[in-house]
């Protein structure tokens, strides 16, 4: 028994020194570090072949890039505002880019080390969220539809009410993010996306309690494989990821429902306080470019507010409607706005509460 | 035992209670304190109430984790006592093959029943060939049961196992001699004897079971929330509200120490004997 | 009667099917070509492949080797020499060092994980301190610190203590008799000891996942963010590894356990 035990503590305590070494032996200085806090799936990440971007921007700039996901803007905020974790990039959408505006939580760009935002499409220059365009540039923008398996439904899903249909009671399944879901019975019950008026966010949280019968469960990065094996009939989710969920599944489609839907803008953000301001910006300059910008987007199938970035797409993803939709779609889309702290409260409770039940 | 009460290797204890005070005590101060103070800092009550509307919650909590520690027990009970009548060697594998599992990320062995469960998972594939199903048995309460059982029946095996070799052979059919039958023999003999480790292992698998989060956000899906998910929820989910997961913390502990209280009242001192 | 005898073996099987069916399938589904976890549609090693080159993994790997390693050696010397003192205290204040270390046994993980997550912020406002190796080392061997304790103990009360002081009044200075007296009869306790630490703080997920802050990542909370993103077979394929490893670390033990118990 001693003998086995000796031999193994050694052998632990051999590997740990070993790996020790060879981790900071192979280069002498230390590297700056920059932590990037991103959505899951949102980065050309070397798989399948793609482009690992993270992996190019440490060797282009000889640093080490630390990098974590999360699944909701509402996640980031949290871990962000607890003060347990330090990041220096974000990629909030644009609502949550305004309340961190407001609560002085992000640092003012240097343009001078984003010589590619010159490249930013102007229909996402002055943007409500940001009206200066002085905190953030935009990374991708999108619309919120229904991603459905045609063998699983009985016609196509074009109206929010299809996700309250009985028929499909098990196979459907919904956004865990409060804003998002909100949106959705906002939208059915014709109200705005952006309302402050109690009794309607009342009425949308009781109509969302309805649904939780007819639930499969709430996702949202964990829908990629319900969706794509087959596991659900239909759920709401971003037109990019649909694109993808597609391609591994051909049985899958979209749709943005009559009623009209969502706009959203994913902007990158310096955090505030951040150690590494100007390696963050070089970061956010580097996602701007051309060829990387081109990796992030064929991977992740969302759509650009680059126009750089937009020229070197081919000509397929260009024309692809549930990309880069029409006007008269765009113009049945609201985008969120940042809502007062006590709507943004009420909105919370009465989600805890729809969950919980 | 206080045989030699030599006041310098008493002193060997102080850098483990300092290390205890600060590293324990201290953060169970801050949870007390943000759990009865408002985000400025005053004391209060609020905490407390806005926590209330959850009592659902808190009762699901309870009522899905005593499923689980019941249907722990009752799968235990005969395990432990098959495995203590058995020779050494097979004992000895025994242990080794329930122990296993414990020493791998429960992580990953739930995510293996995430992949059985599902709608199209493996048990539905193979329920097909009969001509059952598919039933739906991923994000139930079922499915969280299932999980707490899987996770935690170790914890009961190993503390009735423990105990139940050192029932001796001969009470059991000395009770036999005397013309009781097997239930009657489980009923006064085994039952009372094992009662040690049963109160052992309940503890062992309750208290897990009643704060997890993973098991319920893995299983359950959104729909089947747990206390744990609802604290996990304050500090690193939706909103950062320390003051009210402090305040469920704090009910949470409460709900413990009193359903144990009500199990047992048990001596810390037989736990030494179970933890080796 | 030949019922009777059938019956526990039924049992014995059905149980270890449960415990491990999980685990097999995981395992199985580790060799499959496609992603499927319903079809095997082919044998395949790249998902291993994949798996070693697997940078967050493997580095996730090595930092939760190394804060296991690191908060057991430490949880171990100062446990043990906490065990000695605990020993020569009076029945009262005995029962009360006992109470405090069941604390983090007893308590629920989740709220060791908060309180400490509260105490690491609150140091973070005072000093500046991020959270990351720093609260993760002193997070494992706080809750590491009882396993060590409660190993030794049972140890030091059925050792003689009449041996040390033998040693002592043969002229053997207090620190030499120690180490040659004291612990070759406490030894199997602070291996078991640091053996549990070891592994706890290899398994632990919810107490990590509460201090680790951001930049080191741990094993347990790379592999909860895997398992709620895309399903990867890599996860599958590290099971395996896992598994086999955990096995292989058992049955060495089980049978050095086995020999000695012969010996003797």
């Amino acid at each position: 028994m001693k003998r086995a035990i000796s031999f193994l503590l050694s052998a632990v305590m051999l590997f740990t020194v070993a790996a020790a070494f060879s981790s900071c032996g192979s280069d002498g200085e230390e590297k700056a570090v920059l932590r990037v806090y991103n959505w899951g799936e949102y980065i050309s990440d070397g798989s399948e072949d793609s482009l690992d971007v993270i992996e190019a921007f440490e060797e282009e700039y000889n640093v080490e890039v630390i990098y974590d996901i999360y699944a909701t803007n509402e996640e980031m905020y949290t871990k962000i505002k607890s003060g347990a974790v330090d990041y220096d990039i974000v990629i909030p959408s644009d609502y949550m880019i305004s309340r961190m505006i407001e609560e002085d939580m992000l640092e003012k760009l240097n343009f001078d080390n984003i010589p590619n935002a010159q490249y930013i499409m102007d229909d996402f220059k002055n943007t409500d969220y940001d009206p200066n365009g002085e905190y953030s540039v935009p990374y991708t923008w999108g619309t919120v539809g229904i991603v459905y398996n045609e063998t699983m439904v009985s016609e196509v899903p074009d109206s929010w009410n299809a996700l309250w249909d009985e028929q499909y009671a098990g196979n459907i399944l919904m956004f865990s993010n409060s804003r998002d879901a909100f949106g959705i019975a906002q939208k059915l019950l014709g109200y705005s996306q952006n309302t402050t008026d109690e009794a309607e966010i009342r009425a949308c949280a009781d109509l969302l309690k309805e649904q939780k019968s007819v639930l499969q469960t709430y996702v949202m990065d964990e829908i990629f494989d319900k969706m794509e094996i087959g596991e659900a009939a239909l759920a709401p989710y971003y037109a990019g990821d649909a694109v993808t969920m597609m391609a591994e599944n051909e049985d899958l489609n979209f749709v943005v429902p009559n009623e009209g839907s969502n706009v959203f803008i994913d902007a990158m953000c310096v955090v505030k306080g951040s150690e590494q301001k100007e390696l963050a910006e070089k970061f956010i300059n580097f996602m701007c470019e051309t060829e990387i910008g081109k990796a992030n987007i064929e991977y992740i199938c969302y759509s650009t507010p680059l126009q750089n970035v937009y020229d070197a797409l081919d000509e397929e993803t260009k024309n692809n409607p549930i990309i880069y939709p029409d006007e008269e779609l765009l113009s049945r889309c609201e985008s969120f706005v940042n809502l007062p702290e006590e709507t943004n409260l009420l909105i919370q409770d009465l989600w805890n509460e729809i969950i919980v039940e | 035992m206080g045989r030699k009460k030599s006041p310098l290797t008493a002193f060997l204890t102080v850098p483990y209670l300092v290390w205890m005070a600060i590293f324990v005590l201290v953060p169970l101060g801050m949870v007390l304190y943000f759990g009865f103070t408002t985000a400025e800092g005053q004391f209060t009550f609020q905490n407390f109430q806005s926590v209330l509307k959850y009592g659902d919650t808190f009762f699901k909590s309870i009522r899905l984790s005593l499923v689980a520690t019941v249907i722990c027990l009752v799968l235990a009970f005969p395990l432990g006592y098959i495995m203590s009548r058995m020779g050494e060697a097979g004992q000895r594998t025994m242990l080794l093959l329930i122990m296993l599992p414990m020493w791998m990320s429960f992580l990953l062995r739930t995510y293996g029943w995430m992949t059985l469960l599902e709608n199209e998972g493996l048990i539905n594939r193979f329920l097909e060939l009969f001509g059952i199903g598919p039933l739906s048995m991923i994000n139930t309460e079922g499915a969280v049961v299932l999980g707490m059982v899987y996770n935690y029946l170790p914890f009961m095996v190993l503390p009735l196992h423990s105990i139940m070799i050192k029932i001796d052979k001969s009470i059991i059919e000395a009770a036999e001699d005397l013309g009781a039958n097997g239930f009657y023999v489980l009923i006064k003999v085994l039952i009372p004897l094992s009662l040690p480790g049963i109160i052992t292992g309940i503890t062992m698998v309750f208290v897990p079971s009643v704060s997890t989060f993973v098991i319920s956000r893995m299983l359950g899906g959104g729909k089947n929330v747990l206390i744990g998910d609802l604290i996990e929820q304050q500090f690193l989910g939706t909103v950062y509200n320390p003051q009210a997961g402090s305040a469920m913390a704090i009910i949470l502990m409460v709900l413990i120490l009193v359903i144990m209280g009500i199990i047992n009242r048990f001596d810390s001192e037989e736990m030494e004997g179970m933890m080796v | 009667m030949r019922k009777a005898r059938f019956f526990p073996k039924i049992y014995i099987g059905l149980s270890l099917l449960f415990l491990y069916a999980p685990i097999f399938v995981l395992i199985a589904f580790s060799f499959n070509e496609s992603k499927s976890r319903a079809y095997f549609t082919g044998f395949t090693f790249k998902w291993y492949k994949e798996l070693v080159q697997n940078d967050a993994i493997m580095s996730a790997l090595f930092n939760s080797l190394l804060i296991a390693f690191l908060s057991s050696i430490i949880a171990t010397v100062m446990g043990t020499i906490a065990a000695i003192g605990i020993n020569s205290l009076g029945r009262r204040k005995r029962g009360f060092v006992m109470n405090l270390t069941y604390i983090p046994v007893l308590n629920p993980e989740i709220v060791t994980g908060i309180s400490m997550m509260l105490l690491f912020v609150f140091f973070k406002q005072l000093m500046d301190l991020p959270l990351g190796f720093y609260s993760l080392l002193i997070a494992h061997v706080t809750f590491c610190l009882p396993y060590p304790i409660l190993n030794v103990l049972p140890k030091l009360r059925q050792m003689d203590p009449s041996l040390y002081e033998a040693a002592l009044d043969l002229g053997c200075p207090p620190l030499q008799s120690f180490f040659k007296v004291v612990v070759p009869q406490i030894l199997s306790g602070i291996v078991s000891g640091f053996l549990m630490s070891f592994t706890y703080s290899l398994d632990d997920f919810v107490i990590t996942y509460f201090t680790s802050g951001s930049g080191f990542s741990m094993l347990p909370v790379t592999i909860y963010s895997m398992v709620r993103k895309k399903v990867n077979p890599q996860i599958n394929a590290l099971s395996a590894i896992i598994f086999l490893l955990v096995l292989a670390l058992l049955i060495g033990m089980n049978i050095a356990e086995a020999k000695k118990a012969k010996k003797e």
